[in-house]
């Protein structure tokens, strides 16, 4: 970076931007924090150091909180019955009282998924960095942001700092040129990008989403796939911001105004990686091609087509992810060569930071419109902020799902994680929209199908892993 | 934190890749407030498979775990760290390791270092060989040695420093403060803020 003329990529131009102090001898750079987004689950701990060392909060005007992981999403005023979920929410409002940070409770109407509140308020924006004690804080880097989740101990160094010590990442270009078809969406190309890189593939990077696929995509598509650079293992996910980004965060609360907006927006226009920059690696994704991608194991990159089967272990060539595939199937209980579309799921799950905007809720209710809901399927809407939610009921979308049989609840969290109520029973087989498909990640032996929320809708309609193309053979 | 530079004890072959921290501590164990007290929340899962390695009386009081590559994947939840600790372990050796996981074990003294697959097969089959034979960690040199075999491993040679030197990295980065001071000084005033609170 020593070279003005030398050309640069977007998170090369956010790194350089947020230099406190250059890290010498092999010691890391020192970078500073714009917003530091808190929840319940990981601020305890961090908290409690600060108060044991006599610190303060340096900036609680970056910092913001909100409930999100434990919160029930039904009966909200009632008490919350687990006890060590209620502690772990009070300890935040008392942490929150004590050290003077904006929250969020349960019943606020900007109540919800840190992931969904940040950028529902205007708070997350180009040219900044972000972060969060959560690993989907790359969701944020939608807006050309430099967002990263961090562990609890620098939780803790953010709030007594408001900066980071960091090694620079490598970057990674993830180019996706083409038109997606019909019923493809963001998630899609995340799921199919993972299973290509793997979940180490991004270890060390950031990648940064380009091409016409990403540019014609909505901000919620692209907070999508930013969301799940985690689980390619990178450390950050972008998208360069441009006139998307810019219309949909004008006349957001917290989005500057006036002059500052002018300012903003002319600096703004400087982000994108310039011509010539070159990336420590590159990926092609074809668009044009890609179908409807589903999960069949247990982790993100184990996914295929949904028009593809469950491959078979003895067909791949590392012994490690092929052992890993021996055991994803028998946790899954799923047989190699079974046609995907011909796996039966008792529930689906349309929520989480991944896709729980009003855009993923509108578009699973155009498709659950006027249509009946398999038998003894269960299906769970759970929006991702209060203010989600009311808008969806503005606009008649909680009637829709009602109506279909869905269960519509109040924002959170949920069944992504299951540290609330909302979790599977052991054996059952969820279609979800959200990110991990861990072992027991929903429930202790539940079994997890990642999905797009198009995907979500049509399995709930057919009861089997499903497309909305689908659909019209029911018909 | 305290000053680390060799120590030994039981080494665990955790023969599985991809242990993300869903694994290493399920979310239900994520609503404590405290930051020890995490050893029966440590693989939950898992150990209710009887015949996981940890269940078995000769491991039981490992400390050096060897462990698959991709270690330590998904969530941030430091709590995973915490976990392995608490149970008893002090470091952990793997081909790689995701990038949040090693971060937050380098702020709690908890060692990861990095070894090639062959290494860690090598490692296996001689625990295998001798089940309940000791790791002998050695930090300034870098070298994990088990019986005869004597492996260099890879840490980050920041990390490396501060563990030795049982340095804070809040005190640390303070000595930097007049440096965040001026950058704070010169903040556009585009740039967000959340108080005083809007849009509620």
């Amino acid at each position: 970076m020593s070279n003005p003329s030398k050309p640069l990529t977007l998170a090369e131009k956010l790194w350089a931007s947020h230099l406190v102090a250059e890290g010498k001898d092999g010691a890391p750079d020192l970078l500073y924090i714009d917003l530091h987004l808190v929840h319940e689950v990981t601020s305890p701990q961090a908290f409690d150091g600060l108060r044991m060392a006599g610190r303060k909060v340096r900036r609680p005007d970056l910092t913001i909180a909100t409930e999100d992981h434990n919160t029930p999403t039904i009966d909200i005023d009632k008490p919350i019955a687990d006890t060590t979920s209620r502690t772990q929410i009070e300890a935040l409002r008392k942490n929150a009282a004590e050290f003077g940070i904006r929250i969020h409770s349960l019943g606020d109407k900007n109540q919800g998924i840190v992931h969904v509140v940040g950028p529902q308020l205007g708070l997350t924006m180009p040219g900044i960095t972000v972060v969060c004690g959560d690993s989907h804080t790359s969701t944020h880097g939608a807006f050309g942001a430099l967002a990263m989740g961090i562990g609890t101990s620098e939780v803790e160094h953010v709030l007594a700092t408001q900066t980071l010590p960091l090694k620079p990442f490598k970057t990674m270009a993830i180019n996706v040129e083409g038109t997606l078809r019909p019923g493809v969406t963001a998630k899609d190309i995340i799921l199919a990008v993972i299973a290509k890189i793997s979940t180490g593939g991004g270890q060390g990077y950031a990648l940064e989403y380009r091409g016409s696929a990403i540019r014609s995509l909505s901000m919620e598509g692209r907070m999508t796939i930013c969301n799940m650079s985690i689980e390619a293992g990178a450390r950050a996910g972008m998208v360069a911001p441009d006139e998307i980004t810019y219309a949909y965060l004008k006349g957001r609360p917290h989005a500057p105004e006036g002059a500052d907006w002018d300012k903003a927006l002319e600096y703004w226009k400087t982000l994108p990686t310039d011509e010539g920059a070159v990336f420590d690696a590159e990926v092609f994704i074809d668009a044009n091609t890609l179908d409807p991608f589903v999960t069949w194991g247990t982790n993100p990159g184990q996914g295929v087509s949904l028009m593809d089967s469950v491959p078979n272990p003895a067909d791949i060539e590392d012994p490690n992810e092929r052992a890993a595939a021996e055991r994803a199937l028998e946790y899954m209980d799923l047989k190699a060569g079974t046609p995907m579309k011909e796996i039966a799921v008792n529930t689906v799950f349309l929520g989480s930071c991944t896709n729980s905007r009003i855009e993923d809720l509108r578009a699973a209710a155009a498709i659950v419109k006027g249509q009946k809901k398999a038998d003894g399927v269960r299906m769970m809407v759970v929006p991702g902020s209060q203010k989600v939610r009311l808008q969806a009921e503005e606009e008649g979308i909680d009637k829709i799902f009602k109506d279909f049989g869905a269960e519509w609840r109040f924002a959170g969290c949920s069944m992504c994680l299951g540290m609330n109520p909302d979790q599977l029973a052991p054996g059952e087989r969820a279609a979800s929209t959200s990110n991990r498909n861990f072992e027991g990640r929903q429930g202790k032996g539940a079994r997890t199908h990642l999905v797009s929320p198009l995907v979500a809708a049509a399995t709930a309609i057919r009861g089997t892993l499903s497309a909305p193309s689908d659909l019209e053979s029911v018909n | 934190m305290e000053k680390i530079e060799k120590f030994s004890g039981v080494a665990v072959p955790l023969k599985r890749s991809n242990v993300d921290t869903d694994q290493i501590i399920p979310a239900v164990y994520l609503k404590r407030i405290t930051k020890t007290g995490f050893e029966d929340a440590l693989f939950a899962s898992w150990k209710a498979e009887p015949d996981f390695v940890l269940n078995q009386p000769v491991f039981a009081n490992g400390e050096v775990l060897i462990a698959g590559p991709d270690f330590g994947t998904g969530s941030s939840r430091e709590h995973a760290v915490w976990a392995l600790r608490d149970w008893g372990f002090k470091a952990v050796f793997s081909a790689k390791f995701a990038d949040i996981f090693r971060g937050n074990s380098g702020k709690q003294g908890f060692i990861t270092g990095v070894i090639t697959e062959d290494e860690t097969k090598a490692l296996w089959d001689l625990i295998d060989a001798q089940p309940g034979i000791e790791a002998t960690v050695d930090l300034p040199n870098q070298t994990l040695s088990l019986g005869e075999m004597k492996i260099s491993f890879e840490i980050d040679p920041y990390t490396k420093w501060r563990l030795m030197e049982g340095l804070d990295d809040i005190g640390l980065t303070l000595r930097d403060e007049p440096a965040i001071t001026s950058f704070e000084s010169n903040r556009e005033s585009w740039r967000p803020q959340t108080l005083p609170a809007k849009g509620i």
